[in-house]
């Protein structure tokens, strides 16, 4: 029968077991993968960033329609004052956009479909955003659960429905994306499987759907990545513009 | 027939996963938390390295060559439009030379031509005024030539008058009487014979 599918997800050692006390900093798959994603990043943009031609070549090209992208999605979602933070929103972007697609590639580990970096990554925003409510408002940042126009009997259950679904945030970031991934690679995992089970004369349908979900899974790679971003952005204007 | 065989293969191969999956797993690997802190842990490390050095090294370089782009753009586009500027006022100076020359060279053949009129015209007068005093003098000339004529006539009608009588009759006539006959004459027939 088919192997698991969700073996891709699991998480092993690679090389010796490191530990600091009780806690296990083991280097493993998925730390392998974070790097590669990062130094990808870093490969890419430092090359399209080493020439400073009017013309820009492909590579530069690339770097400066990322750069564009991202800020022009920052700049219209978040207005001008979201500026300083656009290297974090980029780094966000690249870092789960990187390593989304090399999920896509066979035989490698996805590390966006593990629900720990996904809240880990949304944890960073979620606290990060946090703060600098609290450093551009004050205490007025707490305003943001006090919707204006609302009844006042109504206030207490909108306040607390407010504070609830602000506290959600970085699960429902994390748990989007970990999902996503999660299902996308269950999914082409199971038709592979199908593909095999069926043989010859059965498995040309699943390996239709394969391929089409392989095309689907890109895109879906491509658009958590954008999604995760422009919510970092939403949450970011509602911590530098107040509109409550 | 053919679909339907396939919808019926793959639904009945997706329970038998389903059973197989249940039976041999332990669940999602995501929620065994064994790695969780060694995730953390590199994740924090790698994302920390990557921002730092996108946003101090990489990032600010892009923005930077944009930024140039931008500039240079913006300068080509400033020094076009002042090219053409200039250009434009360019040929209007030129059209405006051309005009000016137009009207110089209008006003030259005027006035060459005015003074050549004149010119004319002075001359011409002068040829006139010199042909009517011409005139007046032949005319002059020809008064004083008609006023003397009657008198030479006469004295020629005497003369001749005089050699006639001499040679028809051979006698000396008195030259008194023949030109009183003769004036006498003459004062009768003055205006058979002056007559305009």
């Amino acid at each position: 029968m088919a192997t698991n599918p969700m073996h891709q997800f699991e998480v092993h050692r690679i090389g010796p077991e490191i530990k600091i006390g009780a806690i296990d900093i083991s280097f493993t798959n998925a730390s392998l993968f974070m790097i590669i994603s990062s130094f990808a990043i870093l490969f890419v943009f430092n090359l399209g960033s080493k020439k400073k031609s009017i013309i820009p070549n492909k590579m530069q090209l690339l770097a400066e329609l990322s750069y564009t992208f991202v800020s022009k999605m920052i700049s219209d979602t978040a207005g001008s004052k979201a500026k300083p933070y656009f290297a974090f929103i980029f780094s966000i972007f690249m870092f789960v956009l990187f390593c989304n697609m090399f999920g896509m590639i066979p035989y490698t580990f996805t590390v966006t479909s593990h629900i720990i970096v996904t809240f880990m990554l949304a944890s960073f925003i979620f606290i990060g955003v946090t703060i600098i409510g609290f450093i551009k408002h004050g205490l007025g940042y707490l305003k943001l659960f006090v919707p204006s126009g609302v009844p006042v009997v109504l206030l207490p259950l909108i306040v607390v429905i407010e504070i609830i679904s602000y506290l959600s945030r970085p699960i429902s970031l994390s748990v989007r994306l970990f999902a996503n991934m999660m299902a996308g690679h269950t999914m082409m995992k199971v038709f592979g499987g199908f593909v095999i089970s069926l043989g010859i004369i059965g498995g040309w349908l699943p390996l239709g759907f394969s391929v089409a979900l392989t095309g689907l899974e890109i895109l879906v790679a491509f658009l958590q990545a954008y999604v995760f971003a422009i919510l970092t952005c939403i949450y970011l204007n509602d911590a530098l513009n107040l509109h409550h | 027939m053919i679909k339907k065989i396939f919808f019926q293969t793959i639904f009945l191969s997706f329970l038998f996963l389903i059973e197989a999956f249940a039976a041999e797993s332990g669940g999602m690997p995501q929620l065994n938390p064994e790695f969780w802190v060694s995730q953390i842990f590199w994740l924090t490390i790698t994302f920390g390295i990557l921002y730092i050095v996108l946003s101090k090294l990489i990032l600010p370089k892009i923005s930077n060559n944009l930024e140039i782009r931008k500039s240079q753009i913006l300068e080509n586009i400033e020094t076009a439009d002042k090219q053409r500027k200039e250009s434009e006022e360019k040929i209007k100076e030129y059209n405006k030379i051309i005009q000016d020359n137009k009207i110089k060279a209008k006003n030259y053949y005027n006035q060459v031509r005015e003074k050549i009129l004149k010119d004319i015209n002075k001359k011409k007068e002068n040829l006139d005024n010199d042909l009517s005093e011409e005139i007046k003098k032949a005319e002059l000339e020809i008064q004083n030539l008609k006023n003397k004529s009657p008198e030479k006539i006469t004295k020629i009608a005497i003369e001749t008058s005089n050699d006639l009588i001499k040679q028809l009759i051979g006698v000396e006539v008195n030259n008194s009487s023949i030109s009183a006959i003769v004036e006498d004459l003459s004062k009768r027939k003055k205006s058979e014979y002056y007559g305009n």
